[in-house]
């Protein structure tokens, strides 16, 4: 008798974390199918299909280290653009990106398809994320 | 029975790919053309006479001026660009990067693309987006010049082309490659923003480099 109650709990309790996980799963693709879009329309032509950049003119999308440590200021780029000198997978780039025109949502469904594309796996990055991030734009 | 049919499948499917290669082995000449009669050896002879591109002058990314004789035995692919054009022009030069690859170390193949922002595309500009693209050498040019020239130019492709094809909309802004051969015809268009008509142009390119000298010739 014990035994079957501990059992169902576990049960309940499997279910439970499983089917929160398939939640947040479920939100991972919607934002994730709606970056791809974004990314085809608004990236793709500079960024290529592969992520792969244009030799020294356009930064590649595939430098991981990179990514995750200008994670937070990402969404500002989106935003506003970039015009800096930066070095990206080792080599230095001093283009010019335009602002892409996205909204907040916009800009974190992009940038999830973005940072798990391309050999990236950083998860989800969502709207209330970008919002925190776009606050601190300068 | 069963052996004839099979056999005349086969010789059908041999039949078409010969068919097909056919087709590949000659590009057509687009332009006008003009039947000319004169005589030779006494004897009257009907000629045809393809309309060429017009002379032009520019400055490559050396500072140097190139014009229609400095490609003369060159097979080249010309376009129109600006290095800070944010929509179509990477795609058109990641697309071009594949065929200058191609065709970098051949004497008699180049490529012209041609700025139509020369206000703010000038020599050491340009010099330094062909850096950054990673082309040296003297295969692919990157030409500045005045901006009624070079719609002049274009303008003379779009008219020659459109002539013969309904590639309609001006080569400035949507991205076209246009082949010319070595008597300076038009042979080819090519959307530059489809990674595939690169592929067809390599192809076209390598068909001009083997067409017969009497075709050259005429
Ligand atoms: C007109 C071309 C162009 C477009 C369109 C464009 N970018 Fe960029 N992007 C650049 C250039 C050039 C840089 C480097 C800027 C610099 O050197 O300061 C860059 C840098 C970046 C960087 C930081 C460096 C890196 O490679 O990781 C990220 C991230 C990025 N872009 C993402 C995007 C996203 C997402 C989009 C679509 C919403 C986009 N870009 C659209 C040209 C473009």
């Amino acid at each position: 008798m014990k035994a079957t109650i501990i059992t169902m709990l576990l049960t309940a309790i499997i279910c439970m974390v499983y089917s929160c996980q398939s939640e947040d799963q479920i939100e991972y693709m919607r934002y994730y199918t709606a970056g791809q879009d974004l990314y085809k329309t608004k990236c793709q032509n500079c960024h290529g299909a592969q992520g792969e950049g244009l030799a020294a003119l356009i930064p590649p999308l595939t430098d991981s280290i990179y990514l995750k440590a200008n994670s937070n200021k990402l969404a500002c780029y989106v935003q506003n653009g970039l015009q800096l000198p930066i070095l990206v997978k080792g080599k230095a780039f001093n283009g010019q990106m335009p602002p892409a025109g996205l909204s907040p949502i916009e800009i974190a469904q992009v940038l999830t398809y973005v940072k798990n594309s391309f050999g990236n796996n950083m998860g989800l990055y969502n709207v209330e994320k970008a919002n925190q991030d776009l606050i601190n734009c300068n | 029975m069963k052996f004839t049919l099979l056999s005349a499948c086969a010789l059908l499917l041999w039949s078409s790919c010969s068919f097909n290669d056919k087709i590949n082995a000659v590009l057509p000449i687009y332009g006008s053309r003009e039947p000319v009669t004169k005589t030779v050896n006494g004897k009257q002879v009907t000629d045809t006479v393809y309309q060429t591109i017009p002379d032009f002058e520019f400055v490559n990314q050396y500072g140097k001026t190139i014009n229609r004789k400095s490609l003369d035995g060159s097979i080249y692919v010309a376009d129109f660009f600006f290095t800070s054009c944010p929509s179509i022009c990477p795609i058109m030069h990641r697309n071009m990067l594949k065929v200058y690859e191609t065709f970098k170390n051949a004497a008699n193949v180049k490529i012209l693309s041609h700025s139509i922002d020369p206000n703010h595309d000038s020599v050491p500009v340009l010099k330094n987006y062909a850096d950054k693209l990673g082309v040296t050498g003297d295969t692919w040019w990157f030409l500045q010049g005045k901006k009624e020239s070079t719609y002049k130019l274009a303008e003379s492709y779009l008219v020659a082309v459109q002539e013969d094809s309904k590639a309609a909309g001006g080569f400035v802004h949507s991205g076209y490659f246009i082949l010319i051969d070595k008597q300076k015809r038009i042979r080819g268009t090519y959307d530059g923003t489809k990674p595939e008509d690169a592929d067809k142009l390599i192809a076209d390119i390598k068909t001009l480099q083997n067409e017969p000298q009497s075709m050259i010739a005429q």
